[in-house]
């Protein structure tokens, strides 16, 4: 049954490995752990997840796995699964027992759950055909993983699991950008920003390779710890999603100093002809889209920031644009600037759930051939990965 | 040998479990935390409770995998040879050992301190990981093989500043200190401050805790500078009325700088307490 369990945190797209799989069997074997359902939790995440931004995804995991589990009434065991096997013949219908092949094992442990509250009823000692006289297979023998005894009465009686707190939920990187995690975002950018560094004379690497070679001179060269990215942000101003985009523009900016070069532009809804600088006198300061698109060379990375959120003409058409009357449609120019700057990446604050049920979302994540990642720690991480290659 | 925590060390339970499951396997473990969460001082405590030595390596950002092993002190022998000394002839005298062939030199198991890991270079955990895994390792210099006598218990601890490599992860066990809550921090307390008057206390913690929630901190204040805190307020005698003062005014907790080392959160907290007075 642990495989059971290990397979569906895999399902649940934790990055579990057979490894660490391994290593908990030993622990257990080795009993690390003894009947608690709540140590179990504990040693698991400690053995499987590495990572404290999947912890929260680890707990939402291990309590829909392990709810059937201590929803059955008066139970401590897992079952062992040639004990469900049998049990399957006797207490199932063929209907149900089509439905397992059909659902899995959730499903039957919801069906079971209600054949065992007849059972109790019925049977003296319930327990007893459930129990198996307490299971423990590494208490005999040791090798068969299923059926480990957990449970005992105080822990089943407690109110709320740990996992089920979520406590580790603002850990999760897939929430938005804020100043809480504005530090992690930090770091990860600039991890962005030093990676393609040239190289540069390392000189205590050269003295200590010269006395090494007793005087023979010994050339060693490092990564340069400054960086050569250099990149070009266009953002979104005056929507909904102004907080937003703004918290974006500072992250950026707080790590300006990690650029070559990091260039602002601002551009409403969508970009066309213009884009402006200085956002507080857009009307009058405006700049060609096309002298950008000659000014910055195509090492120039491109992100652009922005919630796609608008009527679809604003996209396809000429004429679209809210905010003037734009010759040619936006679309046009979208690509225009993923040709001169096919490094390029789009960043939506929407979260991406909701990317498929808008129409004009779906049109720029057409648009820019699929590059879109939401305004979270992930999604930034991901962005960055794909300009980084 | 089990760990169950120690006098001076407040352990919740799943970190003890932790703990025991890197020692009962004999594999790394990893712990990572807010600053001041007590990551270091676990690794001193465990190795008390269990009564091994401990070897303590704190990394910096030009550490190299390397000198832990051992490093060749390739300029003194420069330096020598051209005085003209005759140790100079053996390579061994300028073998420096490092901590972990300290460490695997131990006559007895000891416990291994890697603090901070995450300060050091991207590289450095891969680098190590072969020595770690087989316990052994090769002086090129002088051809011998280094072996540990006894695996030693690995406690490795990081600040999150850098991710570590996956292939690192897969071999430790990993445990996140989260931020002590209310009653985990009472104990810690009772433990630096036993017989610490119990108002004094509530009043105290009730300030940090709401201090710690303030928005835009550049850094909250950690168990540490609430110790700190505590004592002063007891050093200087400041009863606990004057934490929190009975006409429902705001005030400026006494020797607050202990806890808010930061200017600009000095200026941002006290910016803050003007406002809300300004808003009765
Ligand atoms: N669980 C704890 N029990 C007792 N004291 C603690 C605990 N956690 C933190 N402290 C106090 O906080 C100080 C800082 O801990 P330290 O181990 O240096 O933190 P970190 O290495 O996580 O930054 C310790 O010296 C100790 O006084
Ligand atoms: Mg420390």
């Amino acid at each position: 049954m642990l495989i059971d369990f290990f397979l569906h945190l895999k399902a649940s797209k934790l990055p579990v490995s057979t490894k660490e799989f391994l290593v908990l069997l030993e622990a257990l074997q080795q009993h690390v752990v003894e009947h608690s359902l709540d140590d179990f939790y504990v040693l698991s995440r400690a053995t499987l997840i590495k990572d404290e931004t999947q912890f929260d995804k680890f707990d939402r995991a291990f309590g829909e796995y392990f709810k059937g589990v201590e929803a059955l009434p008066g139970m401590d065991v897992l079952i062992p699964e040639d004990w469900l096997r049998d049990a399957m013949k006797k207490h199932l219908t063929d209907v149900e027992r089509a439905k397992l092949e059909k659902y899995g094992w959730d499903k039957l442990m919801e069906t079971l759950k209600e054949r065992l509250a007849e059972q109790t009823e019925r049977h003296a000692g319930g327990n007893k055909w459930i129990g198996t006289g307490g299971t423990s297979p590494f208490g005999h023998g040791g090798t068969h993983p299923e059926g480990i005894r957990f449970g005992g009465e105080s822990e089943h009686r407690s109110a709320v699991k740990v996992w089920a707190k979520r406590e580790f939920r603002n850990l999760d990187d897939n929430v938005e950008l804020g100043t809480r995690n504005i530090k992690i975002a930090l770091r990860r950018l600039r991890h962005f920003a030093r990676q393609g560094a040239a190289e540069e004379l390392d000189l205590d690497g050269t003295i200590a390779g010269t006395a090494r070679n007793a005087g023979w001179l010994d050339l060693r060269m490092r990564p340069e710890r400054h960086n050569a990215v250099k990149v070009l942000l266009f953002l979104d101003v005056g929507g909904s999603m102004d907080d937003h985009i703004r918290v974006c523009e500072e992250l950026f900016s707080a790590c300006r100093s990690e650029f070559k070069h990091l260039e602002y532009y601002y551009f409403h809804n969508f970009v066309y002809e213009w884009a402006w600088q200085d956002n507080t006198r857009r009307h009058t300061e405006r700049i060609l889209m096309l002298d950008l698109l000659h000014k910055y060379g195509n090492d120039y990375k491109l992100i652009l920031v922005g919630d796609a959120t608008m009527s679809p003409y604003e996209i396809a058409q000429p004429g679209g644009s809210i905010e003037y009357n734009n010759r040619e449609a936006g679309a046009v120019w979208l690509r225009r600037l993923t040709e001169s700057w096919p490094h390029a990446i789009w960043l939506n604050p929407e979260p991406e759930h909701f990317w498929q049920y808008r129409q004009s979302i779906s049109m720029v994540h057409e648009l820019m051939g699929g590059r879109m990642f939401p305004l979270t720690l992930d999604g930034l991480e991901r962005g960055m990965r794909l300009l980084s290659k | 040998m089990r760990f169950e925590g120690s006098e001076n060390y407040v352990a919740t339970r799943d970190l003890t479990l932790a703990v025991n499951a890197a020692v009962t396997l004999q594999r790394p473990l990893l712990i990572k935390g807010e600053p001041g969460t007590g990551k270091t001082m676990l690794a001193e405590e465990v190795a008390g409770a269990l009564g091994l030595p401990l070897f303590q390596w704190h990394i910096k950002s030009t550490t190299k995998a390397q000198q832990g092993l051992y490093e060749y002190d390739a300029v003194s022998r420069l330096r020598d040879s051209q005085l003209g000394e005759a140790k100079v002839a053996d390579i061994a005298n300028y073998i420096v050992k490092g901590v972990l062939w300290e460490a695997f030199n131990c006559e007895t198991p000891s416990v291994v301190l890697i603090d901070e890991i995450d300060k050091a270079d991207i590289e450095f955990p891969n680098d190590l990981l072969r020595e770690l895994d087989r316990m052994e390792f090769y002086v090129y210099e002088t051809r011998e093989l280094v072996r540990a006598r006894h695996r030693p218990l690995l406690f490795i601890t990081s600040n999150n500043e850098k991710e570590l490599p996956d292939a690192f992860l897969r071999r430790c066990f990993f445990h996140y200190i989260k931020f002590p809550d209310k009653e985990t921090m009472v104990k810690i307390v009772d433990v630096h401050f036993p017989g610490l008057k119990k108002n004094l206390l509530r009043e105290a913690l009730e300030v940090f805790f709401e201090l710690r929630e303030i928005p835009g901190l550049k850094k909250k204040p950690s168990t540490s500078e609430l110790l700190d805190w505590l004592k002063l307020l007891l050093a200087e005698d400041i009863p606990p009325e004057a934490l929190r003062s009975q006409d429902q005014k705001i005030t400026v907790p006494p020797l607050h700088g202990a806890l808010l080392k930061n200017e600009q959160d000095v200026h941002l907290f006290e910016r803050l307490i003007f406002m809300a007075r300004q808003n009765r």
